[in-house]
Order: structure tokens, then C-alpha cells, then sequence
């Protein structure tokens, strides 16, 4: 009984303190908002040029049909891009350590393709690959992939010296060396890259789909300024900030079941 | 005397144009407990790294119960310096690394382990993350995680290095507790004079970089060491007449080295 009374005391607390600690990004989003609100609604500029945040929000209502039509293709070319681009830093940052001369080779390479402006690059890879899924999914990859391979390098290089020499001493060869150690290592710089990644996953897809489409939230953006609707264009974009926040919330979700000792840091040994 | 456990004779090691290690011979007994003692950087660490395999030396020889030492199955045990304990694994799974890497099935090596977890005060804690445990228990683990190895010589690189004096002291007195009792053949390479005084049977003392062996000391106390007060007053004038040789290199006090 008073068990339970001091578990649900616990929770209580925790709750409060979630929310004290959400509450400045709360209060400043809000009043952003608000100053919006107020200018457009009372400095007389038409809502062809700013729209309302309540205009957007009702015209995203009214319109949520379309909106969830495109934001499917934006979503899947998404996921496809990311899920290739993950496999393929994986694969490339495990060659590269054990090859490192392959590393010396390579990532200048890699360096240079993140140099492209994509405002160039996504016109020509339609003008290439055509208006279907791939050059979405090739777009995605290209902006996703650099951050994660370098977050793997960075990681398995990270490995501490200690252990390194400790499983050498064990007789253990150079794969049982990256799979023990060089890996498991490498996952906290590997989660870092991801939420870098997963952030330009979705503005990668709306690159590509504003450059040609046939559906999507980036064809859908460009109509809708087209046909002087801003609030359609903000719409769409809220829809996008929502998939971004949802992917990575995914991230955070997958980092803290992939690394469970981090969440375990107790003082329940100190005293023993 | 009857053939030692380890020799080395006459072993030299240059690092680019730094001689790091300069003619050091040792021998260390089946059963005894050696202490290699010198300051920070003097190459103490480098010498297990020679042993490990780490590195190769320029020359001189290492010979293991008679037998040249080569290639990648050591029969070392070694304990680095920080615990160096994976943190994405349990202790439990943290000890038995060893047997995993020599090709024994995970919950063989868990069965294998696990009953010496009360012994070395770690009962209870199978489950819990590295972070988790006080230095202490890390270090202990780590200990474990070395013997389990079943290997015939046992290195340990600095083990107390990074604790605090306090439990420092008390695992210096739990470590020599336990050699009593398993008479595990083993290397420490220490800084820390009372460490080495404590623990040894036998110390070699070495000189700032390029490492010499300038002095070897035998120590003759009874044990358990330093619960009585004439064995602790002898202790404390050993330990005097060490820092006197680590801090006045003397050239003619290095008796025993080549001898």
C-alpha cells in the first residue's frame, strides 16, 4: 500500500518535472506563434503573402486528404533512400577499417559529393533516373549517407587502446577484434550520426519531388505556390516538420533500445 | 634453482630513435609474484606489450617455460591498466570475454564463471552494467575477468592505478589474500612503491627511460603483510631504500641487475 502510494508519488514527480523541463521550448514556440498571429491578422498583409497560423492549421484541416496522399510517396521514398543509404555506410565503414587504404581513396570522394548543391544536382538526377521512386531514393542517399559513415569511422576509431590490447592479449583476431569491441564501440557516435542523418532525410525526398514528380509533398509545395497559396505551402511543410519529428523520434527510440546500459547509470554500487 | 617461468635475457627495444628498453634480463619462478617498479613513462607498460605481442623486440631473447616466445597464442593473462571493461556488457559477460574469444560457448563460459562471482565479492552483480559497479568491484571484475583465462602467467599492468588511495589499500590486501591462496604465477608493473613492497616476492626496479633493471630486491616478509608492526616497520624501510635508488639513480647501487 504505501508502496504503491510512493511509486505513484514518484511518478507525479516525474511528471512534473517532464513538463518543467518541456516548458521554455513550449512558451517560446507559443509566443513565436502568437506574434505571427497577431502581425498577420492586424498589419493588414494579405494572407496571399503570410497567412495566419490559424489559417494554416484550418486550410491543413481541409485539405488533409491531399496532404496524406502526398505525404505517402514523400514518406516511402524516404524510407526506401534512408534504409539504402544506412546498409550502404555500414557496409562501406566496415571495408574502410579493414582496408584503411581504402579510407585515404574514398573519402574525398565522399567529401566532394557533399559539396553538390542540391538545388543542382536533384533537376539532373530526375533528368537521369526519370520522375519514379529511384531518384528520390538516390537523393535521400546522397544527403543521409556522409554523416552516418563518418559517425561509424569516427566510432569504430574511438575504440579505447585498453581493450583493443586486452583482446589482442586474448588472441583474438582482427574480425573478432570489430565485433567484440571496434562495433559495439562505435554505437553512440553511429546514433549521433543518425539523428544528424535522419533530420535531411525527409527535405532530401521533398528536394527530389520538387524538382519533378508526379505526387508527393515537394510537387505538392511547388503547385500550391504556383497557385499563389501560401497556406497550402505551409500546410505541406508542417506536414513534413511531422514526419521529421516522428523519424526522429524513431531514432532516439531505436538508440535507447540498442543501448540499454545507458540508461542504467545507478549509485547503487558506489557504497559497496 | 629450479627453471624459471619467464626469462628474459639481454632484451632491447627502440622506438624510431628512442631506445625505450635496454638490456633487461628477469626471470620470474612458477608460483612467484614479481613487481616491476619504475617511473611514470619508463617503459614498463612496453614491456608487456613485448610480451603480449603487441610489439616485437630489436633483440635479446624471451623464453616461456624454455621455450622462445612467438607467435599469436600467448600464455599471458593480461589486466591493462584502466579496467577496460565493455560497458554494453553485463559483468557477467564481461568476465567470461576471455573463454568467448578462445571459442567457448557463451553460456558454458557463464557456467564457468559464475560461481567464482561470490569470491571475489562480485555476487549479486552479474546482471548489473559496468557503470553500475564502484571502482573497486570494476577492478575486481577485471581481475576475474583475467584468471577465468585459465592461462599460465597472469600480467597486470597498473591494476589500483586509477582508484583512490583509500580503496586502493584495501584491494592491494584482498589481491595479496588471493594469491595466497591461488598461487597464480604473476608480473605487475607498478609506480607505486608500496604497492610493490606489498605484493612481491621479488621487485625489479627500473630506470627512467631508456629502462634499465638498476636494481632487484627480494623480498623477505612474512605474509599477509602489514598487519603486524615489526613486519610494517621492515616494510617501511624497504620502501625508504627503494624511493632513495628511484630518485638518486646511482650507478654504483646496481647490484643485482647483472649479477
Amino acid at each position: 500500500m504505501s508502496f504503491s502510494q510512493s511509486q505513484s508519488g514518484r511518478l507525479a514527480v516525474q511528471m512534473i518535472s517532464h513538463i518543467r523541463h518541456a516548458l521554455p521550448a513550449v512558451l517560446a514556440v507559443g509566443s513565436l506563434v502568437l506574434i505571427w498571429e497577431g502581425y498577420a491578422r492586424f498589419s493588414g498583409v494579405s494572407p496571399t503573402t503570410l497567412p495566419a497560423p490559424s489559417r494554416v492549421l484550418e486550410q491543413a484541416f481541409e485539405y488533409r486528404q491531399a496532404l496524406f496522399d502526398n505525404a505517402i510517396p514523400t514518406l516511402r521514398a524516404t524510407l526506401t533512400g534512408f534504409a539504402l543509404s544506412l546498409a550502404a555506410a555500414f557496409l562501406l565503414s566496415v571495408i574502410i577499417d579493414f582496408v584503411p587504404r581504402l579510407k585515404r581513396a574514398l573519402f574525398p570522394v565522399f567529401i566532394i559529393s557533399q559539396t553538390l548543391p542540391l538545388v543542382a544536382i536533384a533537376p539532373l538526377i530526375v533528368l537521369w533516373f526519370g520522375f519514379g521512386l529511384l531518384p528520390k531514393i538516390l537523393l535521400v542517399a546522397l544527403v543521409t549517407f556522409f554523416p552516418m559513415l563518418v559517425a561509424l569511422s569516427k566510432g569504430y576509431e574511438a575504440t579505447e587502446q585498453d581493450l583493443e590490447q586486452l583482446l589482442a592479449s586474448m588472441g583474438a583476431p582482427r574480425w573478432k577484434l570489430f565485433w567484440l569491441a571496434r562495433l559495439p564501440s562505435s554505437l553512440p557516435f553511429f546514433f549521433a550520426g543518425l539523428r544528424i542523418s535522419i533530420t535531411y532525410a525527409v527535405v532530401g525526398a521533398i528536394f527530389a519531388e520538387y524538382a519533378g514528380a508526379a505526387k508527393g509533398l515537394g510537387i505538392y509545395m511547388l503547385n500550391a505556390k504556383n497557385n499563389f497559396r501560401p497556406d497550402l505551402v505551409l500546410a505541406a511543410v508542417l506536414v513534413s516538420a511531422a514526419l521529421t519529428l516522428c523519424l526522429f523520434g524513431a531514432a532516439v527510440l531505436a538508440e535507447r533500445l540498442a543501448m540499454p546500459w545507458t540508461r542504467r547509470v545507478s549509485t547503487g554500487g558506489q557504497n559497496r | 634453482m629450479n627453471a624459471p617461468r619467464l626469462r628474459l635475457d639481454q632484451v632491447n627495444y627502440r622506438y624510431g630513435d628512442l631506445q625505450v628498453l635496454e638490456n633487461i634480463s628477469m626471470t620470474v619462478q612458477p608460483g612467484e609474484f614479481v613487481s616491476i617498479l619504475g617511473p611514470s613513462g619508463s617503459g614498463k607498460s612496453t614491456l608487456f606489450r613485448l610480451l603480449t605481442g603487441a610489439i616485437t623486440t630489436d633483440t635479446g631473447t624471451t623464453e616461456f617455460d624454455g621455450k622462445p616466445l612467438a607467435g599469436a597464442e600467448r600464455p599471458f593473462a593480461f589486466m591493462p591498466q584502466r579496467d577496460a571493461l565493455m560497458p554494453w556488457r553485463k559483468i557477467l559477460d564481461n568476465t567470461t570475454l576471455g573463454l568467448e574469444v578462445q571459442g567457448m560457448r557463451r553460456a558454458a563460459a557463464r557456467e564457468r564463471v559464475a560461481p567464482l562471482f561470490s569470491e571475489f565479492g562480485l555476487a549479486g552483480f552479474e546482471e548489473n552494467y559496468p557503470t553500475e559497479l564502484s571502482g573497486g568491484m570494476r577492478q575486481r571484475a577485471a581481475l576475474l575477468r583475467t584468471v577465468v583465462q585459465d592461462k599460465p602467467m597472469l600480467l597486470l599492468d597498473e591494476p589500483f592505478g586509477a582508484l583512490d588511495a583509500l580503496t586502493r589499500a584495501g584491494m592491494q590486501r584482498w589481491l595479496e589474500a588471493m594469491w595466497e591462496k591461488h598461487r597464480w604465477t604473476a608480473m605487475l608493473v607498478t609506480h607505486d612503491v608500496r604497492e610493490a613492497v606489498h605484493l612481491s616476492d621479488r621487485i625489479y626496479v627500473l630506470s627512467p627511460r631508456p629502462a634499465k633493471v638498476i636494481r632487484e630486491i627480494e623480498i623477505d616478509l612474512p605474509r599477509p603483510r602489514g598487519r603486524d608492526a615489526a613486519t610494517q616497520a621492515r616494510a617501511a624501510a624497504i620502501e625508504a631504500d627503494i624511493l632513495e635508488t628511484l630518485l638518486k639513480p646511482d650507478p654504483d647501487h646496481s647490484g643485482g641487475a647483472s649479477s
